[in-house]
């Protein structure tokens, strides 16, 4: 079970030319290799984007994503067996353009040995005030199919619908500025069925033992974020942005990011860094008083009050300017290479790989290196 | 709808003079000012990050939620 949120990974890539609606945007293929590393997991693979124009008013795109993992986390080291996974996803896109209104679909499907995800998507925007205001709507309804590789008779739905709105503005010849909120609701079964939580057992050796974790069917969440880059003096830009989140599982979440750009001959190297502070869900503990203690129950490290940090490091190289060439058809490319410095600390999750006294195991830290390399050629 | 309803009503009221004109705009037309250059990779680190934290959505686009362990 590598997918257990959403499975809309693809809908950015649909959503790319939000920026600016009375524009189709450009043809161009990304052939990306992806591999994140840390806290006993290595997940990698391709991701491979073609877009392309078709006349006038169409432009449509296609995606095709894989993550290969193999993990022997913190989870599953401490009450399952370490295991590899495959997931494919793939989509394909449209868009429409008439006047200085654009119109998405996009579909997307995920597939893996034991959850399955298919997700349709549509949105609207409109350029208003001289092309200084783009107002965006989207919509998305997803259908997952939730099992487990170990009981083949174990099947569970899940729906969830999206709704998003999102303003970007022009503010001055220097700013550029976007805010976005988005609601998504989730309706069926939200448990990861292969993990537990731990409570207080004095008739076990070790003072706990483990049940299945219950969550509640239901979950909204509300986001709202705002992000503003500034063209300073000199060439190279400054990014501030901000997203405030709230769901109905009471985390609430603040994130903040600062983003440093600055071009260099055939360079551009961008600068980042990425801070996150959220409480816990209500129904997480590290430790339930005994067994069923609540109605609700879990243990996901990530539903945990935690604060994470990220510095990353990006260097692209234009390999071939847009000044003609003698590359046929390809009329720019570029190759970009990345690395994200990812730590998270956990507030309420103990590493029990520790073996310390029930109640003085030390918290859980995760430390993860997230590397990107990708081609892309314009066309 | 009511979204709908105001962006209809946006688009009737009477132009608005750009404040910024076309011939001024140069400097946001350079790639480093470009919100989303590469979705491919912003998509992707998007993954990531629903997979490692309990917030999700509000960054211009629906994210993506690896739950990998």
């Amino acid at each position: 079970m590598i997918l257990r949120r959403l499975s809309l990974t693809a809908l950015l890539l649909a959503m790319t030319g939000t920026v600016v609606a009375g524009v189709l945007p450009e043809d161009r293929a990304d052939v990306l290799y992806h591999l994140y590393d840390g806290g006993g997991v290595e997940i990698d693979g391709p991701s491979i984007l073609v877009r392309k124009k078709i006349g006038k008013s169409v432009s449509v795109v296609g995606n095709y994503y894989v993550d290969m993992v193999s993990s022997a986390s913190i989870d599953v080291i401490t009450t399952a067996s370490p295991y590899t996974e495959e997931r494919k996803q793939w989509s394909l896109g449209m868009d429409y353009l008439r006047g200085n209104t654009t119109m998405r679909v996009n579909y997307v499907s995920s597939e893996e040995s034991d959850y399955d995800a298919e997700t349709v998507s549509f949105s609207v925007s409109q350029d208003m005030f001289g092309d200084l205001t783009t107002l965006t709507l989207g919509y998305a309804l997803g259908d997952d199919l939730v099992r487990r590789s170990d009981d083949p008779s174990f099947e569970r739905n899940l729906d969830k619908q999206i709704y998003s709105i999102g303003l970007t503005q022009v503010l001055t010849k220097n700013l550029i500025s976007t805010l976005n909120f988005e609601t998504i609701t989730d309706e069926g079964y939200l448990n990861n069925p292969y993990r537990s939580v731990r409570y207080t057992d004095l008739g076990s050796a070790l003072g706990y033992s483990f049940e299945p974790e219950l969550y509640p069917n239901t979950r909204t969440s509300n986001a709202l974020g705002l992000r503003a880059r500034y063209y300073l003096p000199y060439r190279a830009a400054i990014e501030g942005e901000y997203r405030y989140f709230i769901d109905t599982w009471d985390i609430e979440g603040h994130t903040a990011a600062l983003t440093y750009i600055h071009p260099w001959g055939d360079f551009t190297f961008t600068g980042k860094f990425r801070y996150h502070t959220q409480t816990g869900a209500h129904f997480y503990s590290d430790l339930f008083s005994r067994s069923e203690a609540t109605n609700f129950r879990g243990r996901d490290k990530e539903l945990s009050a935690l604060q994470s940090y990220t510095f990353k490091l990006k260097a692209a190289y234009e390999l071939l300017n847009d000044d003609g060439n003698d590359w046929g058809f390809i009329k720019k490319a570029k190759v970009t290479a990345s690395v994200d410095l990812l730590h998270v600390d956990y507030d309420n999750f103990s590493d029990l790989t520790a073996l310390a006294p029930i109640g003085d195991e030390p918290l859980y830290k995760l430390d993860a290196d997230i590397f990107q390399i990708f081609f892309t050629f314009w066309y | 709808m009511l979204a709908l309803l105001v962006l209809m009503g946006l688009s009737a009221c009477g132009p608005i003079e750009p404040w910024v004109k076309p011939y001024e705009r140069d400097k946001l037309a350079d790639p480093i000012m470009a919100l989303e250059g590469d979705a491919v990779s912003t998509s992707y680190i998007q993954h990531v990050y629903e997979a490692r934290e309990g917030a999700r959505g509000g960054e211009g686009a629906a994210g993506g939620g690896c739950g990998c362990n």
